[in-house]
């Protein structure tokens, strides 16, 4: 770790990030610093073309910043050859997507363990991995079905068992309960939460403040920059004077 | 809202004092809505008046606190009011738009940063009331669960109220404004309105 902290997970530096060029430049992000630590789970909330998509594959590292550095778990993927790049994206960093972008042809088991097995697992212990996974999210009696048998919050479940399969402690959710009704939706947050209790950092893209709730911390992104962030969490005085306070 | 109802229905449930109701009230809706006795007593001294509820006959306790019952016209009350819309009349005077609304007005206030202060105090308000569902859910209380989604939805609706707000905000900057221009610099609207 070059942070300090071993419980960083995620941080940008001053990230800057441009599409195009002269008079034609888009600044997606301008500047942007965030830290993520283990067990917390960050919410970015801003309307469309605020750069929160943006933000999101720069941190995966499906994309490189302008200017500034990406740091996932204390390594600055600016300085990884691109194999290097490619296994930080297979082992450290899970994703979850609006559309759950299951393989299809796969049962809910093996696309789960793929990511293991991409790494060179062999498929037995891959699949081990994968029924313990998919217990964690409450869905081991489902482990051998398809996608297709799956209910949209059931293929989200397994799509966060995917994201956190083997030691990957970084999980990006861009807007992962877009396409559910409001109670799965508010149980697949629940999940996401739940995990990143259980120790993993979460950075959960979403323009429904709603959702954006679950967070820990909530950071509003406006062109590209932070304009505000709610504090810290758990202000339990608040929590109990509920009543009075409003 | 009424507590009149409030009370009536759980009456529903059989003869209470008024402590009782009081804690029961306060019980099933989180204590959102806290009550305190003295409202209790005159609300069932109304209710007896009209017939809706009787003391029990030797139903005091050792204090002297009488139970009450419902009568059957107090019964119907219950049935209809379960079964009747609740009246949204005359919007309540909101504190939030009309702060909104003069501050569009009122010189040297930035309304932007009057939308961006609200909007990150009730995403935190909105961050409480989950933390209150995940404890509500544990313990399996379905009734205060739900009263909690009712206050998540109104905050988010708030929220999305204020993002309205503010990207109907960037759209006027775009365009003159003459009422406005002229209610601040008549000389400028003046000769803009020459100019064309």
């Amino acid at each position: 770790m070059t942070t300090g902290g071993t419980d960083l997970v995620l941080e940008l530096r001053e990230v800057t990030r441009v599409h195009g060029g002269g008079a034609n430049a888009v600044h997606a992000l301008r500047g942007v610093s965030i830290q993520v630590w283990a067990g917390e789970l960050v919410a970015i909330m801003g309307p469309s073309g605020s750069g929160k998509s943006t933000l999101l594959t720069l941190a995966g590292g499906l994309d490189e910043p302008s200017e500034g550095a990406v740091l996932v778990e204390g390594r600055d993927l600016g300085t990884l050859s691109r194999s290097e790049l490619a296994a930080v994206r297979r082992r450290q960093v899970g994703y979850v997507f609006q559309d759950f972008n299951l393989i299809p042809a796969l049962t809910a088991a093996e696309n789960v363990a793929l990511p293991r097995e991409l790494d060179g697992m062999s498929a037995r212990r891959a699949r081990r991995e994968a029924v313990r996974a998919l217990a964690e999210v409450d869905l081991h009696d489902l482990a051998d079905r398809f996608p297709e048998d799956m209910s949209g919050g059931q293929q989200q479940r397994v799509a966060i068992a995917r994201a956190l399969i083997g030691d990957r402690r970084l999980v990006l959710a861009d807007e992962p309960t877009g396409a559910l009704d409001s109670t799965t939706g508010e149980a697949v947050l629940r999940l996401l939460r739940a995990r990143c209790d259980a120790g993993a950092g979460g950075v959960l893209v979403t323009h429904e403040a709603r959702h954006a709730a679950w967070a820990d911390r909530v950071i509003f992104l406006r062109d590209g920059v932070i304009v505000d962030e709610t504090g810290p969490p758990a202000r339990v005085e608040s929590l109990l004077g509920l009543g009075a306070e409003q | 809202m009424s507590i009149r109802n409030g009370l009536l229905a759980l009456l529903e449930d059989g003869a209470m004092y008024g402590y009782q109701l009081r804690a029961e009230f306060e019980a099933r809706t989180g204590a959102t809505w806290p009550l305190n006795i003295g409202q209790v007593y005159t609300t069932l001294g109304r209710l007896e008046r009209d017939g809706l509820v009787v003391p029990v006959e030797s139903g005091d306790d050792d204090d002297g606190h009488r139970r009450y019952a419902l009568t059957p016209a107090g019964r119907a009350e219950v049935t209809g009011w379960f079964h009747t819309p609740v009246a949204r009349g005359a919007p309540p005077r909101d504190e939030l738009a009309i702060k909104l609304a003069l501050a569009l007005t009122v010189p040297g206030v930035d309304v932007h940063d009057v939308v961006r202060t609200q909007r990150t105090s009730t995403v935190r308000t909105l961050q409480d009331y989950t933390r209150l569902k995940v404890r509500a859910d544990e313990s399996g209380d379905l009734a205060w669960l739900l009263v909690l989604d009712s206050l998540v939805f109104q905050a988010e609706a708030e929220i999305r109220w204020l993002d309205h707000c503010e990207s109907r905000l960037a759209r006027f900057a775009d365009r003159p404004s003459p009422a406005r221009t002229v209610a601040r610099q008549p000389a400028a609207a003046e000769q803009t309105s020459v100019r064309r």
